[in-house]
């Protein structure tokens, strides 16, 4: 693939940022959109805006065939067996929230275990903790290596009989690292547990396959992959989301309405209340055609090329810190660190001045931040429209801010 | 953008109080704890204060963050050490206003506090420089 190429697919990039070209390395907290997808939703509105699954008039069947498209396009995308599997949500955090609210309320008890690890993002901590309170289960975290990593050791001490519940990223917002869930399952199911997985990080960059990784649950969102923000999936095995209740109550996910009783419609729809996000699931449909016209295994191939040269190039830069694992081979285009006693605030605010986008603070990951001993780093993150020359002027623009620093002190 | 309009937001004075913070700590004998996060970004603050008959008698902050955050904390306790209480939340009113890049009253000598005013364009730093005056703010108008 060429990533000269492919950033001119992306009108955003084409524009300077306080004089100078822009730079967008913060695609870890949303990426950019291909006109293919802006262009997608625009038709939506412009030509046959309508709501779904009601009405007999041919621009609501319209919405409703490409909406239901989108769905068929997840299903494919993440290989899930049905589109019976595949919920239309608001993005990963509701996705969690919605297995958290209604399989584990229901399903836990005094006494059963929940294990996440210390590298979660907040969105798959937080509904845990309200589970724990809520049903009196217990919140267990999984230990990090030195690197950052998990070992499968830590996983098999940490998850017992009384676990029911395992819930793991893919791969890390923070460290980059990409989690071996597949074992992780494995040895989940060994102890009767479920698998869920945040895959917010991982759907963007690498082929996902629930099946193969045999996950109970997979989370994820629309706009960290070319998408628009308002969508995202939550993927549950079948027999599971058929046992479970909805979360939302209304319009859209009944089949049936009396006085006092009600009764829901068949998966996917009973957990869609509402009127759905429409334009949103057709842009993520046009997204998943964008980023398979250009092969996640390439997208993957270059993000971790794009890795190997920035750690290389960042690591030859004095007081530089680099957070997760040295080699590029166990991470994804996720790069944290700090730059000596700059505080990030003051490294994004400098490189901002160049047109250099990268995110500083917490990464909604503070248990993590307690774990790397910090109160927050900068981070650089890659996708596919990033280019070696992008990571040479982030790197330029680390040792300017390490001059400018050292000469106001 | 050069340095030159780094330079309006980086003042040689922000950089001197956040290498060399005055009223660093806790106070041993401080009645007023209040403790504010920047939950956007993880900056946090503890800041004591001893208040007595109205007056603020003394004030002290830890916390953790940027060059911005914690020179805006250090200029703050140095301000408001020995005024009245409502001089105090006064100050904290023209801080607002001049980070919003409002007039303000000019009449009073805000001393180092005026190299803040460069923070006012950087809209993404304004949360940065008002963390420690909110939780001055919070403390205060709890006495009342």
């Amino acid at each position: 693939m060429n990533a000269h190429e492919i950033k001119k697919l992306f009108p955003i990039l084409d524009q300077n940022v306080n004089g100078s070209p822009l730079v967008y390395l913060d695609s870890a907290a949303t990426s950019q959109k291909p006109i293919s997808v802006i262009e997608e939703v625009s038709k939506y509105y412009r030509e046959y805006n309508s709501n779904v699954h009601r009405g007999v008039h041919t621009l609501g069947t319209m919405a409703t065939d490409r909406y239901e498209g989108a769905r068929e396009k997840v299903r494919k995308f993440i290989h899930a067996s049905s589109i019976e599997e595949v919920i239309f949500t608001r993005g990963t955090t509701t996705s969690i929230n919605t297995i958290a609210a209604s399989y584990a309320r229901a399903s836990l008890k005094q006494g059963d275990e929940i294990v996440i690890s210390y590298m979660e993002h907040h969105s798959n901590v937080i509904p845990w903790q309200q589970v724990a309170k809520q049903t009196g289960a217990v919140l267990k975290y999984l230990p990090l290596q030195e690197d950052g990593t998990i070992s499968l050791d830590d996983v098999r001490n940490t998850v017992t009989g009384n676990t029911k519940i395992v819930s793991i990223m893919y791969v890390s917002n923070v460290l980059g690292v990409i989690n071996p869930i597949k074992d992780i399952a494995r040895i989940a199911h060994e102890n009767g547990a479920v698998m869920v997985v945040d895959g917010a990080q991982a759907a963007p960059h690498l082929k996902v396959d629930v099946q193969d990784l045999d996950c109970d649950f997979f989370a994820f969102s629309g706009h960290k992959m070319c998408g628009p923000t308002g969508i995202g999936v939550l993927y549950g095995k079948k027999q599971l989301l058929e046992n479970m209740e909805p979360v939302e109550f209304g319009g859209e996910m009944i089949d049936f309405v009396d006085q006092y009783e009600s009764t829901w419609k068949e998966l996917p729809w009973k957990f869609e209340g509402g009127t759905p996000i429409i334009a949103g699931a057709i842009g993520l449909g046009a997204a998943i055609d964008f980023l398979e016209s250009i092969g996640l295994d390439e997208i993957e191939a270059h993000e971790h090329k794009l890795a190997a040269y920035a750690l290389e190039q960042m690591s030859g830069i004095d007081g530089m810190t680099i957070y997760g694992p040295k080699s590029a081979a166990q991470r994804a285009g996720v790069i944290t660190f700090n730059l000596s006693d700059v505080h990030p605030h003051d490294v994004a605010t400098v490189l901002d001045a160049d047109g250099i986008a990268v995110r500083a603070g917490h990464h909604c990951a503070q248990p993590l931040m307690r774990w790397l001993k910090v109160s927050a780093t900068a981070r650089a993150s890659f996708y596919l429209y990033n280019t070696e020359e992008d990571i040479d002027k982030l790197v330029q623009g680390l040792v300017k801010t390490k001059e400018y620093f050292s000469n106001v002190f | 953008m050069s340095f030159n309009n780094l330079d309006t937001l980086y003042r040689q004075v922000i950089m001197d109080h956040y290498k060399n913070p005055r009223n660093k700590g806790i106070l041993d004998n401080g009645n007023l704890t209040v403790d504010m996060n920047n939950p956007t970004c993880g900056d946090r603050i503890r800041l004591t204060m001893n208040v007595d008959g109205g007056v603020v008698k003394d004030a002290k902050f830890e916390g953790e963050g940027c060059s911005i955050s914690m020179s805006s904390a250090s200029m703050m306790t140095q301000a408001v050490k020995g005024k009245d209480i409502d001089t105090a939340l006064k100050l904290s009113s023209i801080f607002s206003e001049m980070m919003q890049g409002n007039e303000y009253d000019e009449d009073i000598d805000l001393g180092d506090i005026e190299a803040l005013q460069g923070v006012s364009k950087f809209p993404a730093r304004i949360k940065c420089a008002t963390l420690a005056w909110k939780a001055m703010e919070k403390g205060l108008k709890e006495t009342k």
